[in-house]
């Protein structure tokens, strides 16, 4: 697999930061900065991994079925989360979620024919003073009301319909 | 970025930068006392750090409360193996949103407070593990790393000092149970974040089998200051056995929500009336998580004038945990916050021991019927019944996390619960044939 010479360079880089025989220590940042590539962790990236830090199949395979940020299958290219939980859910997350699924027209975990939106229900990710909160992809966006969600949707929608 | 403004009831000593421009850059940091405390560190002895760090009574932040001077003591002075310094930055206590702010506002001072630690116990490699959905916090402390490499505040040699540290920021995948400690330590090492047996602790046997000191990054972040103004200085800011000032984040029911640095020992009423402006709508308080999801509720007539500090919530058999001050009005379903509670831990269990997997399922399935209406009167005991089973027989606190709002929730909000099934009269019918249905 050849990836951007970025990449490679964020890889080699991973790989050279633990100590000599422990590089089996890269395998979830490299997993992660991968599949933002890639769009997911493909069979193909599975093999690649293990082949770079000289690990079996199934030792890589077994960590992604354990970490939930790890996808086998490629999700939208905007992953929109919604927390609902405490802090969330104590402010108004659980109608955010619900708003979220009618205005995607998705349910949790489902991605748009197009692929450019998916969407999830996520646990806390640490925005709870600021609550509810919402990530697209890595970025955070905080006291979401219905109003700013459809907002912040639109304008990325409008941003790929130019692009079409 | 600050999120929130700041109060001026708050004592500033981890976020005394904050405000500065630029607060983040090395510039700023080595302009406002910045590595200041390496160097005097460089000029103390191990025994001399550690025992600063003891006598300024810090506790750790992560939420357990251990002493942290402790801790590093138990660090082995003769090792055949390198040491590590481990940086728990996996910040995902429901409720808690600390590390974030130290980390984007002021790296420097948890780098400072990283080389200190590698100076008393002899390590001279770090790791920060930090949280897969904080992947922009990553790409800000890759920055900050490279500052201090630039600058020779990391590297070899530092400053002309001889001593040698290296650190790297570590991406998580997404997985609250990697919070910890051993669990984290495996999932440092590429596998599943599955705990392991105790002991050997980390600090004899962790990363890589070998001696590790690891704490959250508040805790780092305290050190700076501990050793620049004594180890007394801090201790006097909190309450006896408490040392210092918390992060803490209200959430929930309140008008000013945000995190705000307390001294140890703040009345509880007056963060949440006079630091927190008080419940919107001046509803009537209900409920306090005082420190995290994983903490036993306190009702609102226990949270009255509590000081917040380890010991004084300890004593009301709850605790201080991560720092993750959740209010609840008056019209909080209790029921239902519990639900999403067990949710959250029944998604995060990771399925290792068998009295937390199935115990996290099981309180979920029971809490969402009660929930909604159609369970048994029977439930509620059975729930509390399962939940003090969980207790203690797990590897890690997941499963204590989970069982210990279960039991405080019926404890304190029974009448709750029973009125979500109070349309079903016990030994009737309706209830047999629910039952029957339910098995």
């Amino acid at each position: 697999m050849t990836f951007s010479p970025e990449l490679e360079q964020r890889i080699s880089k991973l790989i050279g930061s633990y100590p000599a025989g422990r590089q089996r220590s890269a395998l979830i940042p490299m997993l992660m900065y991968c599949q933002d590539e890639v769009g997911c962790v493909s069979e193909e990236l599975i093999q690649e991994c293990a082949a770079r830090l000289g690990l079996s199949r199934l030792q890589v395979d077994e960590v992604i079925g354990y970490y939930s940020m790890l996808h086998k299958k490629p999700i939208g290219k905007h992953h929109v989360q919604v927390c609902t939980n405490i802090s969330c859910l104590l402010v108004g997350g659980e109608e955010l979620m619900a708003h979220a699924k009618k205005k995607l027209v998705l349910g949790h975990k489902e991605t748009s024919a197009d692929g450019v939106f998916s969407l999830e229900e996520v646990e806390c990710m640490g925005a709870c003073s600021w609550a509810p909160a919402i990530q697209i992809g890595y970025e955070f966006h905080h006291n979401v009301t219905p109003q700013v969600f459809d907002k912040l949707i639109d304008d990325i929608a409008l941003v790929h319909r130019k692009v079409q | 970025m600050l999120y929130n403004e700041p109060s001026p009831l708050e004592t500033k000593v981890l976020t005394r930068r904050f405000e500065l421009q630029n607060s983040a850059s090395i510039d700023t940091y080595l302009a406002s006392d910045g590595y200041k405390a390496f160097m005097k560190a460089v000029a103390m002895t191990p025994d001399a750090i550690i025992g600063e760090v003891k006598t300024s009574n810090l506790r750790g932040r992560g939420g357990a409360g251990f002493p942290t001077g402790m801790k590093w003591s138990f660090v082995p002075k003769q090792s055949d193996k390198p040491k590590y310094i481990v940086v728990n930055a996996d910040e995902s206590e429901p409720g808690t949103c600390k590390d974030r702010i130290l980390m984007e506002n002021d790296p420097h001072q948890l780098i400072e407070g990283i080389l200190i630690a590698g100076l008393a116990v002899g390590s001279h490699l770090g790791y920060v593990y930090i949280r897969g959905e904080y992947r922009y916090l990553i790409d800000l402390f890759e920055v900050a790393i490279a500052e201090a490499y630039a600058k020779g505040w990391l590297g070899k040699n530092i400053n002309g000092t001889g001593f040698d540290f290296d650190l790297v920021a570590h991406s998580g995948a997404g997985a609250y149970e990697c919070g910890e400690e051993s669990a984290l330590l495996e999932s440092l090492e590429g596998k599943r974040g599955v705990p392991r047996i105790r002991p050997p602790f980390p600090a004899v046997a962790g990363l890589y089998q070998s001696p590790t000191v690891l704490n959250n990054v508040e805790t780092f972040c305290a050190v700076p200051a501990i050793i620049l103004n004594g180890g007394q200085w801090f201790a006097d800011l909190g309450t006896p056995r408490n040392g210092g000032t918390r992060m803490f984040c209200l959430s929930g029911h309140i008008n000013k929500p945000g995190v705000y640095e307390l001294p140890m020992g703040f009345n509880l009423t007056r963060m949440i009336y006079e630091v927190g402006g008080g419940i919107p709508g001046n509803k009537k308080l209900k409920a306090v998580i005082p420190g995290g999801s994983s903490c036993p509720v306190l009702t609102a007539a226990e949270c009255q004038d509590l000081p917040m500090d380890y010991d004084s919530v300890a004593k009301i058999k709850s605790m201080l945990g991560s720092g993750g001050v959740v209010i609840m009005d008056e019209t909080t379903d209790m029921v239902r916050a519990m639900l999403r509670i067990m949710k959250f831990y029944q998604h995060e269990s990771c399925g290792w021991c068998i009295p937390c997997r199935e115990g996290t399922t099981w309180l979920r399935k029971m809490l969402g019927r009660v929930d909604e209406g159609v369970g048994v009167n029977s439930d509620i005991d059975l729930m509390y019944e399962v939940a003090k089973n969980m207790l203690g027989r797990t590897f890690c606190p997941l499963g204590d996390a989970a069982a210990m709002p279960t039991l405080s929730f019926i404890e304190k909000f029974r009448g709750e619960f029973e009125a979500k099934l109070s349309a079903v009269v016990p030994g009737s019918f309706e209830e047999q044939s629910r039952l029957v249905q339910l098995v």
